[in-house]
């Protein structure tokens, strides 16, 4: 249990540097890239994150209580879907897990995955084959995947220049759109001012985050803003610096917007977790 | 002077939230939904117990009586309510931590019996069985692990100044964690008597 009391510390979690991770140089270069395409074409085709870890050893943890150390730490999986499932192997102690994700615990069942591990994996890893038995274990797991009901994966969608995920009502941003809408107020009146700067907002928030809606809302509360504040370039004193302060500081709280919902490997190149769940489920083996 | 009471007026409403109401809120329920959570994987576990009885039954019936000793232990663990109340009463909980260790001593029995039996071990519908009972056992240490977390937080809350003053004008208690004692007696793993023991006589 995890009360023993161990002098030893212990074994870290390591980086999520890719869906294959191996730290003991069991797999080749060949066939970490060839897993890796495995893997990656199952999350571009279901959406469910798979990784492997190879470890040279657990201890003092059992694999039980270091499987879910990692699965908590890289959140392999989508958010709320909790589609992930993790491959470990400490090739030391001779013991190897499959986690899995709250998301596909209804294919990736406990029998099914001690099965996958008795009858796929061990029998390689008995005759020395690591990377044949990680491979047939993964490809068997992806077969059981891809019979489960999921969510479709999001198509890689045009994000625009910065889908940033920043908050598109903070306060920084909210100055200078009022200051915008102050001049065109000035220049053009009250009512075609508050439309102008109500459409460049739509334009532009458009642009910078890629959602129609949050764009068009953007603008109207920009627009309305405009039309029923203070001008803050206005000569008026007290009560209108008074009004232009109000609307800014009241903005800033809660709704932090809809734009820039970070996805996780839409692109190539950095592999990182969906944010996804584990709750223990899974088995493991010994060879 | 009105000054002195508006700034006295804010301070006194930004203590009240801050000063530890809505925190207690969020880590009483952080400690309920997760030890709901350690109730629901220990139902799981009491579920699988009669499939898992019976399917040693069709290749073992004479170990009469520890196949009786699981059926026992499980009846006094479904008879047991496990709602959230039961985190405010220790009595209660103490009950229900016995009554699932009883379970688990029973289980532990049981297996150590199988080993005698090649035929029934390398059954498929066993061996499915036994994997689901460790997957769920597995279920129930997490769980467990993040409830000792939750009421960890819960528990500082409640007795760090100055959101004990809070709880204590609200009347939240600390509430209980699972004893490590305890723990070490019940996990005990059963020795495993190779040498073939004489007849005993019946009790």
């Amino acid at each position: 249990m995890c009360w023993a009391v161990a002098a030893a510390a212990d074994v870290a979690v390591p980086p999520l540097s890719g869906r294959v991770v191996d730290q003991t140089g069991t797999l080749s270069s060949g066939d970490i890239a060839s897993l890796t395409q495995t893997l990656k074409s199952l999350e571009a085709r279901k959406g469910s994150q798979v990784a492997v870890l190879i470890v040279p050893t657990t201890a003092p943890e059992t694999i039980e209580q270091y499987s879910i150390r990692v699965a908590e730490a890289w959140k392999i999986g989508r958010k709320k879907i909790d589609d992930g499932a993790l491959l470990v192997v400490a090739k030391n102690d001779r013991h190897l897990r499959i986690e899995v994700g709250y998301g596909l615990e209804g294919s990736l069942t406990d029998a099914t995955t001690k099965r996958i591990i008795d009858e796929d994996i061990t029998p390689k890893f008995k005759a020395g084959d690591f990377a044949g038995g990680i491979t047939a274990g993964v490809n068997r797991m992806i077969r059981v995947i891809d019979g489960e009901q999921l969510p479709a994966p999001e198509p890689p969608h045009w994000q625009g220049p910065g889908s940033f995920s920043i908050d598109p009502l903070n306060p920084f941003l909210i100055i200078p759109v009022l200051l915008l809408g102050g001049l065109m107020r000035s220049m053009l009146g009250r009512l075609i001012g508050s439309a102008a700067t109500g459409g460049l907002v739509t334009l532009v928030a458009w642009y910078l985050f890629g959602s129609l809606l949050a764009a068009v809302l953007a603008g109207v509360i920009a627009s309305v803003f405009v039309m029923f504040s203070g001008s803050i370039v206005s000569p008026a004193p007290g009560r209108r610096g008074g009004g232009g302060g109000w609307s800014g500081g009241g903005y800033g709280g809660s709704y932090s917007g809809g734009g820039g919902s970070s996805s996780s490997s839409s692109d190539s190149g950095g592999f990182s977790g969906g944010g996804g769940n584990f709750g223990g489920g899974g088995a493991s083996g010994s060879w | 002077m009105r000054r002195f009471w508006t700034v006295l007026g804010a301070l006194a409403t930004l203590s009240l939230t801050n000063c530890g109401y809505n925190v207690i809120q969020t880590n009483d329920e952080q400690v309920k939904s997760s030890w709901s959570e350690v109730v629901n994987q220990y139902q799981r576990r009491a579920d699988l117990v009669p499939n898992l009885v019976n399917s040693v039954k069709g290749f073992a019936q004479q170990e009469k009586d520890v196949l009786l000793g699981v059926t026992n232990a499980r009846a006094k663990v479904g008879s047991i309510q496990a709602t959230p109340e039961v985190l405010n009463d220790p009595g209660a909980f103490a009950k229900f931590q016995a009554a699932q260790g009883e379970l688990t001593n029973a289980l532990s029995r049981l297996l150590v019996v199988t080993e005698n039996y090649p035929q029934l071990k390398s059954d498929a519908l066993f061996r499915d069985l036994i994997a689901q009972l460790e997957g769920t056992e597995n279920r129930i240490t997490v769980a467990r692990n993040r409830y000792i977390k939750a009421v960890q937080d819960y528990n500082v809350t409640v007795r760090s100044f100055p959101t004990n003053l809070t709880a204590m004008a609200f009347g939240y208690k600390e509430k209980p964690n699972f004893a490590v004692a305890n723990e070490k007696e019940i996990s005990t793993a059963p020795k495993v008597d190779f040498n073939p023991t004489p007849a005993t006589p019946a009790k």
